[in-house]
């Protein structure tokens, strides 16, 4: 039996409570894009009002965390597993608000018809999607080899976010009407391309808990 | 380029990846090369190397029985005091090895004090406690004396609180005033280390703190060697920390190293609490 049982539970409840938040968040988002394509204002409502669990989940996992390091001073592995762990939470959070600007975004859009970039938001969407859960699992596996793997597609994302404000630059010439959407259209791939970075950062923890050291995945 | 192309880029010439060792330059006051140490046919200490710096904490660690203490009282010599032991290897002490055949002891220990678990004043004085060791050396003038007394009260961080008490006994104060008198002692013969063997294992946490302020003031003047079963403490005071294990040093690093990313999976399951 290990000597701190009890700590290790605990570290690992804490562990899990942050792949039920990373979820809840990738969720969110899917939602939110979800509602944007389909114009659906009651799924964008859902996802306003979900965000307040992914809001308690992550206060609840710091509230864990902070008791944790107070009651057993841990060091090494375990310090640093419980700081990438609020890091993290604090990423997915982050994530699930973005999921709620896109839905309010989506309610301010209501029936309005889509330009076609939205076609490249969702590209955007399925790349970012795939960061997270990619790294969800490298977390959970420790394997940093995958972690690695999700800046490469990084770079994708943020070549998509570029052309997608400059096509939507050159569609606003044409449609002054549209400007409104098109503005919305240029917060969302923001929104999008923010999201793939949270997902690049939470690498860059998974590097950290397993090596120790600091590492810089966008050079 | 797209804006956020160009920001990558520039951040591309800027990333960088930390490390966490740091070399030192200080000059070493100790240099174990190779020692074993055996109480009658238990090898106690398995090939020690350590080269310990001046002005420096260092820190030694590790389970009961592991030979940290036995270790501690070889750097003085006090181990001899034990019946049937026997070393081998090379204990360097400012460049000159202390197990010599015509090194005297009783020099050694006049540069090297040392500060035990429990506190142990002389049943004297305060003042007699701490004029004891120059006694012994020969001071006799009793304005040096006097000099002495209140230089070590005052290095100790004690003077304030004794100062009015000086002929009371040193039984009359508490735990913590008592360590901090032995440390004063420590002070009076000059010495250059100080060797303190669990020196706040005895004490309430306010006094404990204090030792442990003290030692980080007293480094700028001595070099330390601490032995300690709280890992806390090790990470707090000191510059280095050895981990010891049934007579071996596994790892030997800078502390914030041994404390944040060490190198040997016996040391992490140690300082983390997973045995010992």
């Amino acid at each position: 039996m290990s000597v701190r049982e009890k700590f290790d539970s605990e570290l690992y409840s804490s562990q899990d409570q942050l792949i039920q938040l990373s979820n809840m968040a990738v969720n969110a988002l899917g939602k939110s894009v979800g509602a944007l394509l389909n114009h659906d204002i009651d799924a964008a409502l859902e996802v306003i009002e979900e965000d307040e669990k992914i809001n308690r989940l992550e206060e609840e996992i710091n509230d864990r965390v902070i008791l944790l390091i107070a009651r057993q001073a841990p060091v090494a592995t375990d310090l640093r597993r419980l700081i990438v762990i609020i890091k993290v939470a604090s990423d997915m959070e982050r994530v699930g608000d973005y999921a709620v600007n896109i839905a309010k975004e989506t309610i301010r859009l209501g029936k309005e018809e889509h330009l076609v970039q939205i076609v490249q938001i969702e590209k955007m969407h399925k790349l970012a999607t795939t960061m997270l859960l990619q790294v969800i699992d490298a977390f959970v596996e420790e394997d940093v080899s995958k972690a690695r793997e999700i800046a490469e597609i990084d770079d994708q994302v943020d070549d998509l976010y570029g052309e997608v404000l400059t096509e939507l630059m050159l569609a606003g010439s044409g449609n002054p009407e549209k400007i409104r959407q098109i503005t919305q259209l240029a917060f969302i791939g923001r929104y999008m391309e923010r999201s793939a970075d949270h997902a690049t950062n939470i690498a860059e923890q998974l590097f950290y808990l397993v090596r120790g050291r600091h590492y810089d995945l966008n050079k | 380029m797209s804006t956020t192309q160009a920001i990558n880029n520039r951040s591309k010439t800027a990333g960088l990846e930390q490390e966490s060792s740091q070399a030192t330059s200080t000059s070493s006051v100790y240099d174990t090369k190779q020692l074993n140490l055996w109480y009658g046919d238990n090898h106690a200490l398995k090939n020690i190397d350590l080269d310990i710096k001046q002005n420096e904490v260092t820190a030694i660690i590790g389970p009961s029985g592991c030979g940290k203490s036995t270790y501690l009282k070889t750097l003085n010599r006090m181990v001899e005091l034990v019946p049937n032991v026997k070393t081998s290897g090379q204990i360097m002490y400012r460049g000159r090895n202390i197990f010599d055949k015509d090194y005297s002891v009783e020099e050694l220990r006049t540069r090297v004090g040392m500060v035990f678990q429990k506190p142990n004043p002389f049943p004297k004085s305060i003042y007699d406690n701490i004029a004891y060791g120059p006694r012994i050396h020969g001071i006799k003038n009793k304005k040096i004396l006097d000099e002495i007394v209140e230089k070590s009260l005052r290095g100790a961080a004690i003077w304030d609180e004794v100062k009015d008490r000086l002929n009371e006994n040193a039984y009359s104060i508490s735990g913590g005033q008592q360590q901090r008198i032995c440390i004063a002692r420590a002070l009076a013969i000059e010495p250059d280390v100080i060797l303190m063997d669990e020196p706040t294992s005895a004490l309430d946490p306010i006094s404990t703190l204090k030792i442990e302020e003290l030692v980080q003031e007293l480094k700028k003047d001595y070099s330390i060697i601490i032995v300690t079963h709280n890992m806390q403490q090790a990470a707090r005071i000191s510059d280095k920390t050895a981990f010891f294990l049934n007579g071996e040093v596994i790892e030997y690093d800078n502390t914030d190293t041994i404390f944040s990313n060490p190198s040997d999976k016996r040391t992490e399951d140690y300082i983390s609490g997973r045995f010992g």
